[in-house]
C-alpha cells in the first residue's frame, strides 16, 4: 500500500498543529506535505512603486518563508524520521490548502484552530471553518 | 549632483504661473500670484504660448491636433484595435489567460487599477467642468471621440512600455518611455534620437509632475475644501497655504518617510470614492431621466453648432479634446510607467488592457459628469433663444455664483443631491492625493534617469515635490492650469514622435500573439 500522506496547513506561528501531525505521522507511517501560504489577492490595489517592486518582494518573500520557516521546520521533522516536504504558495489559504490536498491525494488536513500572527489570525481563522465546512477530505483541527 | 540639476528646479518654478496674475486664493498683504508671476512669467509665457499655439489660421492648439492625429493614425493602423479586442482585454483582466504559476506577481488588474487611480482624479470632476463651461455641452461629444480614439494611443505606448522595461537583478522592474524611447530606437538604429527623445520626454514629465500631477490636485483639493467648509466664510478661504502645508506634509510622509499604509489606505478608497462618484451621478441623471433626451440633443447640437457658446463649434472641440486628453493622458506616455510592471509572456496583452483605462476615464466618468452638469441646469441658458449665456468676465457660460472648476461640478450635483458637495470634496481630496503619489513616482522615475539613480537626488526631487504641493495650493487656477497642461501635454511631443517609429514593432507584437491566440496556443487557464 503506498504511503498515506497529511497535507499541514502551516501559517508559521501556530506549532501545535505541525507538531501533532508528526505524532500521528509516526503512528501510522504517513508522510507529511506541508503548506505555507503566503495571503495574496490578484484584486488587491498597489501604488505604482509597489508595483515595480513586487517580483522583488515576491522573492524575497518566498526566500524569507523557506528559509526561516520551512527549512528548520523540514530538517526537525525529518530528524525524527518522518518523511516530509513543503511548499510555499501565494493566493487564498483555504483554495489552495483544499486544492494541495486534492493534488497530493491527501487522506487527512490538518489545521490549527487559530494563527498567532496579527494578520494570519484574522484570516486563519476563517481558513480553518472555511476547510471545515468545504473539504471532502477528512479534516483535523488542532487546538 | 550635476550643475543642470540645480538649475532645474529653478526653471520649473519659474514655470509654475502662467496667465492671469489673479489673486483669488492668496492673503490680503501677501499676493503670493502676483508676486510669483511678476518674477516667473518672463520665463513660463513663451513655453506655454508654444506648446498651445494655434495652428495658422485657426484656434486650434498644434499639440491637441498632434495628439488626436496620433490617436486616429494608431487606431487605423492596428485596425481598430479598441473596438476589436476589447472583450479580449477584458477576459484578461479577470484573469483567465494567467497561470496560476504566477500568484503573487502583478496581475493585469493590478496594473490597470494602479494606472486607473492615477489617471482619474480631478481631469474627471474640475476638468470636464472647465470644457463644458467653456466649450458648451457639445465639448462632451468631442471628448468621448478623444476617448475612443486615445485607446488606440494608450494600447501602443503601454505594450512598448512591457516590452522594453528595465529588469534588474533584483527584481525590481522599471518601465515606460524612457526606457522604449532609448532602447526601441536603437534597436531600429536610431540610438542618438532614441536618446535625445528619451531625455526630452523626461524633463517635460518631471514638470508635468509637478504641474498636472501635483499642483493642480493641490489646488482644486484645496477650492473644494473651501466649498466644503463654507465658502467665501470659510476659514480656509484666501488661506491655500493651509491646505497645501497639510497635504504635503501627508505626501511627505508616504514618499520620504515610507509610511506605505497611508497610501495603501487610498489606493482602496479611491476605487470605492470613484463608484461612489459615478452612481451618484447615474442617480442624478437617473432622476432627471426626462431631461436626459434633451442633455444628449445639446451635445450633439453643440458639438456641430455651438450653441452661441464663444467659440462656437471649434471651441467645444478644443475643449472637449484638451480636457479629455488632460484627464486620460492617452499619447502622453505616464500610463506606459505604471502598466509596465505586469506580469505576462507577452507584452501586447497589457497593450489590450490599457485600452480599458480611457475607456473607464474618459468615455465613463468624464462623460458622466458632462452629463450632470448639463442637466442639472447650473449652466445659464437664454430663455428665448436656448443659447448658452456668455460670462465675458470669467470667460465661460455664466454660472450662479460665478462658479468654475470643480466648484461648478460640486454645485451641479448639489443641485439634485445636497449632501453631496461634502462626499465629493472627500472624493475630490483623495484622488488629488492618489494622482499626486502617482505622479511623484512617474516625476521620480524621470528625475532618477535624467540625474541618475542617487539617494541624494531621489530625495532632492521628494522635497522639491512637496514643496510644489504647497505652492500648488496657494495660486489661482488659471495659472495653475496653464502650467499644468503645457507640462503635461508637452510630453507627448517627444512620446510620439517615438510611437511613430515604434508602433511596427507592436503590430508585430500584436500580430503574433493574435495568430497564436486564434490557433488556441495561449492557455487559458480559467
Amino acid at each position: 500500500m503506498a504511503t498515506e500522506i497529511f497535507v499541514v496547513a502551516y501559517d508559521g506561528h501556530d506549532r501545535s498543529v505541525v507538531d501533532y501531525a508528526v505524532v500521528r505521522a509516526k503512528a501510522s507511517g504517513a508522510a507529511l506535505h506541508i503548506v505555507h501560504v503566503l495571503q495574496w489577492s490578484p484584486y488587491s490595489f498597489l501604488t505604482a512603486e509597489e508595483l515595480d517592486e513586487r517580483k522583488m518582494r515576491r522573492r524575497q518573500e518566498l526566500e524569507r518563508a523557506r528559509t526561516t520557516l520551512l527549512d528548520p521546520l523540514v530538517a526537525e521533522i525529518s530528524a525524527e524520521g518522518v518523511t516530509v516536504d513543503c511548499e510555499i504558495r501565494f493566493g487564498a489559504p483555504t483554495e489552495i490548502i483544499l486544492a494541495v490536498a486534492e493534488h497530493q491525494k491527501a487522506a487527512m488536513i490538518f489545521v490549527g484552530r487559530t494563527g498567532r500572527g496579527p494578520v494570519q489570525n484574522k484570516i486563519f481563522g476563517s481558513v480553518t471553518l472555511g476547510l471545515a465546512q468545504v473539504a471532502r477530505i477528512p479534516t483535523v483541527i488542532v487546538p | 549632483m550635476p550643475k543642470t540639476a540645480a538649475l532645474l528646479p529653478l526653471a520649473g518654478a519659474s514655470l509654475l504661473l502662467t496667465g492671469p496674475a489673479a489673486a483669488q486664493d492668496a492673503e490680503p498683504g501677501f499676493s503670493i500670484d502676483a508676486t510669483l508671476s511678476a518674477i516667473m512669467e518672463p520665463v513660463t509665457t513663451p513655453f506655454v504660448s508654444f506648446i498651445f499655439a494655434p495652428l495658422p489660421g485657426t484656434e486650434l492648439p498644434w499639440i491637441v491636433l498632434w495628439l488626436i492625429t496620433a490617436a486616429a493614425i494608431f487606431t487605423v493602423y492596428f485596425g481598430f484595435v479598441q473596438f476589436r479586442l476589447v472583450g479580449h482585454a477584458i477576459q484578461l483582466v479577470r484573469g483567465q489567460y494567467t497561470s496560476p504559476d504566477a500568484a503573487g506577481e502583478v496581475t493585469h488588474f493590478q496594473a490597470l487599477a494602479t494606472a486607473v487611480s492615477g489617471t482619474v482624479g480631478l481631469g474627471n470632476i474640475a476638468g470636464v467642468a472647465v470644457a463644458v463651461s467653456i466649450g458648451g455641452p457639445g465639448a462632451t461629444f468631442w471628448m468621448i471621440l478623444a476617448g475612443l480614439l486615445g485607446m488606440a494611443s494608450k494600447f501602443t505606448e503601454c505594450t512598448l512600455g512591457v516590452k522594453y522595461r528595465e529588469e534588474y537583478p533584483d527584481g525590481r522592474v522599471s518601465g515606460g518611455p524612457m526606457h522604449y524611447l532609448r532602447k526601441g530606437m536603437a534597436e531600429l538604429g536610431y540610438a542618438k534620437l532614441g536618446r535625445f527623445l528619451a531625455v526630452l520626454f523626461a524633463i517635460f514629465c518631471v514638470f508635468a509632475s509637478w504641474g498636472g500631477g501635483n499642483m493642480f490636485q493641490a489646488n482644486q483639493a484645496h477650492a473644494q475644501l473651501v466649498v466644503i467648509t463654507g465658502g467665501e466664510e470659510s476659514f480656509l478661504n484666501g488661506r491655500g497655504w493651509i491646505t497645501g502645508v497639510v497635504m504635503a506634509i501627508i505626501v511627505f510622509m508616504v514618499i520620504v518617510g515610507g509610511i506605505k499604509s497611508i497610501a495603501r489606505v487610498t489606493e482602496k478608497l479611491v476605487p470605492f470614492m470613484g463608484l461612489l462618484y459615478l452612481g451618484a451621478a447615474l442617480v442624478i441623471i437617473g432622476v432627471e431621466y426626462d431631461r436626459i433626451g434633451w442633455a444628449v440633443g445639446q451635445i450633439f447640437a453643440g458639438a456641430f453648432t455651438g450653441l452661441g457658446v464663444a467659440g462656437g463649434i471649434v471651441g467645444a472641440l478644443i475643449q472637449g479634446l484638451r480636457r479629455a486628453t488632460f484627464s486620460n493622458e492617452a499619447g502622453i506616455g505616464s500610463a506606459a510607467i505604471a502598466h509596465a510592471a505586469v506580469q505576462t509572456d507577452h507584452p501586447v496583452t497589457e497593450g489590450f488592457v490599457s485600452m480599458l483605462e480611457p475607456f473607464i476615464d474618459t468615455v465613463v466618468i468624464c462623460t458622466a459628469t458632462a452629463l450632470v452638469i448639463t442637466i442639472s441646469g447650473v449652466m445659464q441658458q437664454d430663455p428665448a433663444t436656448g443659447l448658452y449665456v456668455w460670462d465675458q468676465g470669467l470667460g465661460q457660460i455664466a454660472t450662479e455664483g460665478s462658479l468654475s472648476g470643480v466648484e461648478l461640478t460640486s454645485a451641479a450635483f448639489g443641485t439634485a443631491i445636497p449632501w453631496f458637495p461634502y462626499v465629493l470634496g472627500l472624493a475630490v481630496v483623495l484622488f488629488a492625493f492618489s494622482t499626486m503619489i502617482s505622479w511623484s513616482y512617474y516625476g521620480l522615475k524621470a528625475w532618477l534617469f535624467l540625474f541618475g539613480d542617487s539617494k541624494t537626488s531621489d530625495l532632492f526631487f521628494k522635497v522639491l515635490f512637496c514643496l510644489f504641493v504647497v505652492l500648488g495650493a496657494s495660486v489661482s487656477l488659471g495659472a495653475v492650469l496653464d502650467f499644468s497642461d503645457a507640462s503635461l501635454f508637452a510630453m507627448g511631443i517627444a512620446n510620439i514622435i517615438g510611437l511613430y517609429f515604434l508602433m511596427p514593432v507592436v503590430k508585430r507584437e500584436m500580430t503574433g500573439y493574435l495568430a497564436k491566440l486564434r490557433a488556441g496556443k495561449i492557455p487559458r487557464y480559467h
